[in-house]
């Protein structure tokens, strides 16, 4: 009875130290990043802080740079608005009403939209070719668009290498194993520079278009062996029960199999689309700025600035963890309601 | 980089890729200059996304000499690493970011280097208390490196030659070194000293509690760079270099351009402000190329002063990037 009661003092007596500890580091913490902060672009105040408080002057002086990249000046409501309609998208699908049809014909809408945003080239749109494109926009697209061709093409190649027909399964062996076996700079590098080389004369495929077919190989193999884990996982009984009842191949897989495989595989899954996220960062070493990328741009060079490009990447840090939490509290929700 | 470099000539013999380079500017209406990703005072995104600097001035003034227009460029940000990729691959037209001209560079890749725009030299910056007068006096001092440059080979070339020993601590980005070396985790900091006079006026906080030591102990002549194969091109890129030398060297400004062509009577004045005898030929190009290059980027000291001079953040003195008559080394053969 004693040692229990000694157990629980020593127990509340280590929550509160550590209350404390977490209110003292909390306080500090909100006293570094808001009381003591600069919010101001103001390169002389930030330096006065000597460290104790952070410089948000820095975002401030580059938001443009920072947000948009290389993306010329004056359009940059495009990129701006841009953004919303992704993000519109986004939040639209993860409201649960809406499925199906009316979802998919929003998505093709939505994108059409934000592309055409971004490219112009019609109704009095200025053209903005693709090296300019940069920022949060590129960030956003390099992801969606990188997901939605890795995931198809991962469900394709899954079946593939469980399926019957041996040549197949070989071949999307031999792919994945492939993919897998270089590193995603690599394959970036590769598309940027090596594939031009091979392409004949007088083709000119953007470089962001070559580096998103590299993202979405690159994914694709990835997803591809979880969704094989979540196929190897699904009793057999329920192919051989569909089979039987006459459905065809493609009847079995999308109707009976598939659902089961990638409710199992769902938190899985939703790993490989936020480290895709946050590879996306990568692109920067074949001169696409995205986010982080943009970032580098808008302080490396600046004498005046670069001193506090931390903070600068403490802000997009904080973007990165939304979007990532957000991500992750939508796979949580999908688990529960499927 | 070799494999490229190697598939490169195998799928293009003599590199002709691009075919005349000049050709292919006039074509696109844009000349495609590969700048750094940002490096003060060379090649830098402004807070409006605008490109500064004395490399990008170089390539305003090949686009003036070339399309009558200076910005008509297209810039390609690019790393180290992909920086001679993006050249022989032919993405770009001209490589103009601080890229040092060396044997190795200039002959072997394809490449080849239409002169120097700006010389540098790896300097030591150090804490004035610690008392240190020259490098010498570093043997046995732990120096901060930044790591995947040439920086490190010619700091441990400096050891030996001169017979002392350094402990080198290396760092992966400029902003870690900098921590280090100014929170005192090492004695001296080794650069390039253009990049050492900017982080004493700048990222120091007391410029005056630092010295940039004498000492230069390697050669970095910067320049422009183009394919080789194409000498037309590399004529024009060479000669828009001498040509804002001479220009300095005459007294020709951004402010007096237009002055002068109407009322100069000096004949070499003339020659080159396209009243007099044509320079304009010889390079495919108009005779009021000069003209042009000069009322968009100033001459060359003007190109110095705006992005790198005493008066800039860079603060650094012209030094042997003077004319000759100053005691300098940059020297322009004549425009005639």
């Amino acid at each position: 009875m004693m040692a229990r009661l000694k157990r629980r003092a020593w127990l509340s007596a280590g929550n509160l130290a550590l209350g404390i500890l977490l209110l003292w580091a909390g306080w500090h913490l909100f006293d570094w990043a808001v009381l003591q902060a600069v919010f101001l672009p103001d390169a002389s105040a930030c330096h006065a802080l000597e460290g104790a408080g952070a410089c948000w002057g820095v975002v401030a002086e580059k938001y443009r740079v920072i947000f948009f990249g290389r993306y010329p000046l004056e359009e940059q409501w495009r990129p701006l608005l841009a953004i919303f309609v992704m993000l519109g998208l986004l939040g639209a699908s993860a409201i649960r009403r809406r499925r199906g049809r009316r979802l998919a014909l929003l998505w093709a809408s939505g994108l059409t939209v934000f592309l055409l945003l971004l490219k112009g080239g019609l109704f009095g749109l200025a053209n903005v070719d693709t090296p300019r494109w940069g920022g949060l926009p590129l960030t956003l697209m390099l992801t969606v668009f990188g997901l939605g061709g890795a995931f198809p093409l991962a469900v394709l190649l899954a079946l593939g290498r469980v399926g019957r027909w041996a040549a197949l399964r070989a071949l999307c062996t031999v792919f994945i194993e492939i993919v897998r076996g270089v590193p995603l700079v690599a394959v970036l590098f590769m598309a940027a520079f090596l594939f031009p080389l091979l392409m004949p004369k007088g083709w000119d495929i953007p470089s962001l278009l070559r580096v998103l077919v590299g993202i979405i190989l690159f994914a694709g193999a990835y997803m591809a062996e979880v969704i094989r884990g979540g196929l190897l996982a699904v009793p057999k009984g329920q192919a051989e029960a569909a089979q039987s009842l006459g459905l065809s191949y493609w009847h079995v897989q999308l109707s009976v199999i598939l659902p089961q495989a990638l409710r199992k595989v769902l938190p899985a899954l939703m790993n490989s689309a936020i480290a895709l996220f946050k590879d996306t960062s990568l692109v920067i070493i074949v001169g696409l700025f995205e986010l982080t990328g943009a970032l580098g741009l808008a302080v490396d060079g600046d004498p005046k600035w670069r001193a506090f490009a931390l903070d600068g990447y403490l802000f997009i840090a904080i973007i990165y963890w939304i979007g990532c939490f957000a991500m992750s509290r939508y796979s949580r929700a999908l688990e529960r309601t499927t | 980089m070799k494999i490229i470099f190697l598939l490169a000539v195998l799928l293009c013999p003599g590199l002709a890729c691009a075919g005349k380079t000049s050709d292919a500017i006039l074509e696109r209406g844009q000349l495609a200059c590969g700048v750094s990703t940002g490096v003060a005072g060379f090649s830098a995104a402004d807070s409006k996304g605008e490109w500064r600097g004395m490399d990008v001035d170089f390539c305003r003034a090949l686009a003036a000499a070339v399309l009558k227009d200076p910005n008509k460029v297209r810039w390609s940000p690019l790393t180290s690493q992909q920086r001679f990729t993006a050249l022989q691959s032919g993405e770009i037209d001209v490589l103009s970011r601080n890229t040092t001209w060396t044997l190795g560079r200039d002959a072997g890749q394809g490449l080849v280097y239409a002169g120097y725009i700006f010389i540098d030299g790896q300097g030591f910056l150090v804490h004035k208390r610690s008392g240190v007068m020259s490098a010498k006096q570093l043997d046995g001092a732990e120096i901060c490196v930044q790591t995947g440059t040439t920086t490190e080979k010619n700091l441990a070339e400096f050891a030996r030659a001169s017979r002392i020993r350094f402990k080198t601590l290396m760092f992966e980005n400029l902003r870690a070194v900098l921590k280090a070396f100014f929170s005192g985790r090492c004695q001296a900091f080794t650069a390039d000293a253009s990049a050492l006079a900017s982080i004493r006026a700048n990222d120091s906080g007391k410029p005056e509690d630092y010295v940039v030591l004498p000492e230069r102990i390697s050669k970095e002549p910067l320049g422009p760079v183009v394919r080789r194969g194409d000498e037309d091109w590399f004529a024009v890129v060479r000669w828009t270099l001498f040509a804002l030398l001479e220009a300095e060297e005459r007294g020709i400004t951004q402010a007096n351009v237009d002055a002068l062509r109407a009322r100069s009577d000096d004949p070499a004045v003339q020659r080159l402000l396209g009243v007099g005898e044509d320079v304009g030929k010889p390079l495919g190009l108009d005779r009021e190329w000069v003209y042009r290059v000069i009322k968009a980027v100033g001459n060359y000291g003007e190109i110095f002063e705006r992005n790198v001079g005493p008066a800039s953040l860079l603060q650094l003195p012209r030094g042997i990037n003077a004319l000759p008559r100053d005691g300098g080394v940059m020297y322009a053969p004549p425009l005639r």
